[in-house]
């Protein structure tokens, strides 16, 4: 059937996430993390989508749909937080916002 | 899926992301994104999820990215370009995601499949992958599909008075 296994998709989907890990960890631009997290929501898509071809259920696909709306309105809400905090503090580095700080 | 084809796309998808996501300037960070998105959109083809590939295509590389995009252009973005890519503690985010990786791999190493389901490539073949998910996503998952329009509506709302100038 397909010549590449389960396996292949899911290390590629754990390459992948941890790609995402490594931005969200390390960048300073709060645009990057945000495209970090996106890359993260892809790899679980990945993996879900493998999953969902290699056991014959649809099931997977169903709720790649729901990760998809869900990254859709975490990015709008994120951005819109980001630009609101431009606005106040016309910066979007994370090591210069630091009111939280105790 | 050829597995030459299944090499080159993964080579893509973990090169282009990991390029992408040590640019400086955020506007070549999401281009390079988008083409990401697209080598991935060819592996759900080959899955067998054309709906997902499409979608794929017109939400994340349409839509999400151009929402990137227009946020990048009302910022000003020449500090980012001249400052420091990463934080202070970028070798323990490299370790950490290196060392979850390794026991990832590890414990992924001999995953046992459950229970096959009934749709298997046969079956949507016969009536195109579009529709079957249709059919499963309108009849078992109606209601968590209402309550994704409803997270939707929250977002629009949210997004819409979190960057608005002043609140009267």
């Amino acid at each position: 059937m397909n010549p590449v296994p389960l396996q292949g998709y899911i290390w590629l989907s754990l390459a992948l996430f941890m790609t995402g890990v490594f931005g969200f960890l390390t960048r300073r631009s709060i645009i990057l993390m945000f495209l970090s997290i996106e890359v993260m929501l892809n790899a679980v898509n990945l993996s879900l989508v493998a999953f969902s071809h290699f056991l014959n259920d649809l099931r997977g696909q169903v709720l790649v749909l729901f990760v998809i709306t869900v990254a859709a309105s975490e990015a709008a809400i994120g951005l819109a937080i980001l630009v609101s905090l431009f606005r106040n503090r016309a910066t979007a580095q994370i090591d210069k916002i630091s009111e939280m700080k105790g | 899926m050829n597995p030459y084809l299944f090499g080159y796309l993964a080579a893509a998808i973990v090169g282009l992301s990991a390029v992408a996501l040590t640019r400086k300037n955020p506007v070549h960070a999401v281009l390079l994104m988008i083409v990401m998105f697209f080598h991935l959109a060819v592996l759900y083809l080959g899955l067998g999820a054309e709906f997902l590939a499409a979608v794929q295509i017109i939400v994340y590389a349409g839509a999400i990215m151009v929402l990137f995009l227009f946020v990048i252009m009302m910022l000003n973005i020449k500090e980012e370009i001249e400052g420091e890519r990463f934080t202070g503690g970028w070798p323990l985010g490299i370790s950490l995601a290196s060392g979850l990786f390794l026991l990832l791999i590890i414990m992924t190493g001999n995953v046992l499949p459950g229970q096959q389901g009934i749709y298997t490539a046969q079956v949507i073949a016969s009536q195109t992958d579009t529709k079957a998910l249709g059919s499963v996503l309108y009849t078992q998952y109606i209601f968590p599909f209402e309550l994704a329009s409803l997270v939707l509506l929250v977002a629009v709302v949210g997004a819409i008075v979190l960057a608005k100038k002043k609140l009267r």
